[in-house]
């Protein structure tokens, strides 16, 4: 580092990584549209034979592609429908006959409570897991720690989401088997449909949050100010709960928050074992029904609030750690 | 890393990297003996559908009176092998791109962004959608999951070979004018094998898993492929009545994935010395 970045000005500092993250963040949202738009293309194949059927001639099918456009070249193709998602146009759902922002909206709020709780739960499960498996490294804590967490991120969502539903639900009754309760259902009974799926959900992907919250401690239990504190005579308990922890928070809530990310697409199995109505669930019945401007539409939307939390995360760093601004 | 023996003879030193071993072992000795003393897995014995456990039917029997034991070995075949291709697809793409972008400059930002990009899908997501496209089968499952993982694989391998290019042996060996390929294989891929060999066994596990989800999904290698996802899949009718149905193909999966991801997890602590427990 050379001395002329301390004496600049701070925003000039900031300026130029800010920017760098978000013309980053953007070319990757815009490969992001590419792939949707290709993918879902490829899937779909013409869209006017879909909807004519085999009984057209070929002057009705030239008609119907020049009146959708699907005559010009692919790339101008692109553009006009990146144009229209640009201003909130992602389409009509073929099954539903709803425009595709008014289903996705809809889907939100199941996915997101999920998510939230599922994240909750993961994190009771591994910062204070990872947290033991760094101060007591290497002994058998530390041992039994990796492996229950390894197991966890080998285990099929739905088998164990299938098995708890035979053992909580059917069989001792403690919840509800599946669905999100009728449409005018109070909070608590909503909640009441989510434990489940949320505890199936946390306790798989608690794994990860293990993992960083033992790696980072390890880091900084071999700090020299973590020296300092324990030569100056604090008990222990204060400097690992203190000292220790307090520093470790930044990557902690980092993978806290790339779990959520990953959780709002990834719950894809655990909405469908439980019939949630969720983003998930609505993928694959999309899917199923090829109803190609939801799958589009979902996807874009799923892959997009990704890279966005991903993108602020990020930023944060870069106003977190100083370290990360200059280097 | 030189010694093969004391490489193995440090692995597995650690107990539950030689529990996850012989876990391995046992299950592929069982996937090649298996059939010669299992009843067939197609023979139909009407009389004896959803028969719990015993010790004529060592796992139950399903709906149509299949010993389930031996549907387990059959699916095993199906299940490690398309794990198994997926692993191997995605790792090689994966290594050559990640070699590409972290060798040669101008295609590193370009490869990366489609990295991030393909990332940004989550995994059964991105499955899922190539499933739909290719169709449902076998084959179209193992190309579909090679693509979601070919990406993870590409960004480790391009942070490796970015801290390869820089060891002062390589700059060395650039400056005496060793060209790029030889440089590659000679002095490149040998020191890229323990990270390679970590990708392969995670990404078995993982495909082992996205492959069941898929198949549950009912946009897998299609219901007539017996592998152990089918099998989660077509038990969940009777899961009330007949809960080993559902047991047993979920347990062979969450051990061998379990068994996977313990071995990559001993070779990676190898590698990073820092990560290590005590001995």
């Amino acid at each position: 580092m050379h001395l002329g970045v301390l004496t600049r000005a701070p925003w000039l500092a900031w300026g130029r990584p800010v920017l760098a993250r978000l013309w980053g963040m953007l070319m990757v949202l815009g490969l992001v549209s590419v792939l949707v738009f290709v993918l879902t293309r490829l899937a779909a194949g013409d869209p006017v034979a879909l909807l004519l059927g085999d009984q057209a001639s070929l002057q009705d099918i030239a008609q119907a592609r020049a009146r959708y456009g699907l005559d010009a070249p692919i790339v101008e193709q692109y553009l006009r429908w990146l144009g229209e998602v640009l201003q909130g146009h992602l389409g009509q759902s073929i099954f539903l006959q709803m425009p595709v922002h008014q289903v996705l909206l809809d889907r939100v709020e199941p996915t997101l409570s999920l998510a939230l709780l599922a994240v909750g739960v993961a994190m009771l499960i591994g910062v204070p897991s990872g947290l033991a498996a760094a101060v007591w490294r290497g002994r058998w804590i530390d041992q039994w720690v990796s492996t229950l967490a390894m197991l966890g991120a080998s285990m099929p969502s739905f088998w164990m989401g299938l098995l708890l539903i035979q053992l909580l639900a059917v069989g001792l009754g403690w919840f509800p088997v599946s669905g999100y309760g009728a449409p005018d259902a109070s909070w608590a009974q909503r909640l009441h449909h989510l434990l489940l799926p949320a505890l199936v959900l946390g306790m798989l992907n608690s794994a990860l949050i293990t993992r960083f919250t033992r790696a980072a401690m390890l880091d900084i239990l071999g700090e020299d100010y973590i020296r300092t504190a324990r030569a100056k005579g604090l008990p222990e308990v204060r400097v690992i709960l203190l000292h220790a922890l307090r520093n470790a928070l930044v990557p902690i809530l980092t993978v806290l928050g790339l779990t959520l990310a990953l959780m709002i697409g990834g719950a894809v199995v655990t909405e469908t074992v439980f019939n949630l109505p969720g983003l998930g669930n609505l993928v694959v019945r999309a899917v199923l029904r090829r109803d190609y401007p939801v799958i589009q539409g979902a996807l874009l939307a799923i892959a997009g609030v990704y890279v966005l939390i991903n993108g602020v995360i990020d930023l944060l760093y870069l106003w977190v750690d100083p370290r990360v601004r200059h280097g | 890393m030189a010694e093969p023996q004391r490489w193995w003879r440090h692995l597995l030193a650690r107990r539950m990297v030689l529990v996850a071993a012989i876990l391995l072992g046992l299950l592929l000795l069982l996937t090649l003996v298996g059939p010669w003393f299992l009843p067939d897995p197609m023979a139909l014995k009407v009389s004896q559908r959803l028969k719990p456990p015993s010790w004529a039917y060592l796992a139950g029997t399903d709906e149509l009176g299949h010993d389930m034991a031996s549907r387990l070995v059959l699916g095993a075949r199906y299940s490690l092998a398309i794990g198994a291709s997926t692993a191997v697809l995605a790792v090689l793409a994966g290594t050559v791109l990640g070699l590409l972008a972290g060798f040669f400059r101008r295609l590193d930002g370009p490869l990366m962004r489609l990295v991030d990009a393909m990332m940004a899908f989550p995994d059964i997501l991105l499955g899922i959608a190539l499933v739909a496209i290719l169709g449902a089968s076998p084959v179209n499952v193992v190309l579909a999951l090679s693509l979601v993982y070919t990406p993870r694989v590409a960004r480790v391998v391009r942070a490796c070979a970015l801290v390869i290019r820089s060891l002062p042996y390589v700059e060395a060996a650039r400056a005496v004018g060793v060209r790029s390929p030889r440089l590659l294989r000679v002095h490149v891929l040998p020191n890229l094998m323990s990270p390679i060999l970590v990708q392969l066994s995670f990404v078995f596990a993982y495909a082992l898993l996205a492959e069941a989800g898929l198949s549950f999904l009912g946009v897998g290698v299609g219901a007539d492929v017996p592998t152990w996802g089918t099998m989660v899949a077509a038990s969940t009718p009777y899961a009330e009545r007949a809960v080993w149905m559902l047991f047993f193909p979920g347990l062979a999966i969450v051990l061998s994935a379990w068994s996977l991801q313990v071995l990559g997890d001993g070779v990676r602590d190898l590698l990073d010395p820092r990560l290590r427990g005590a001995p």
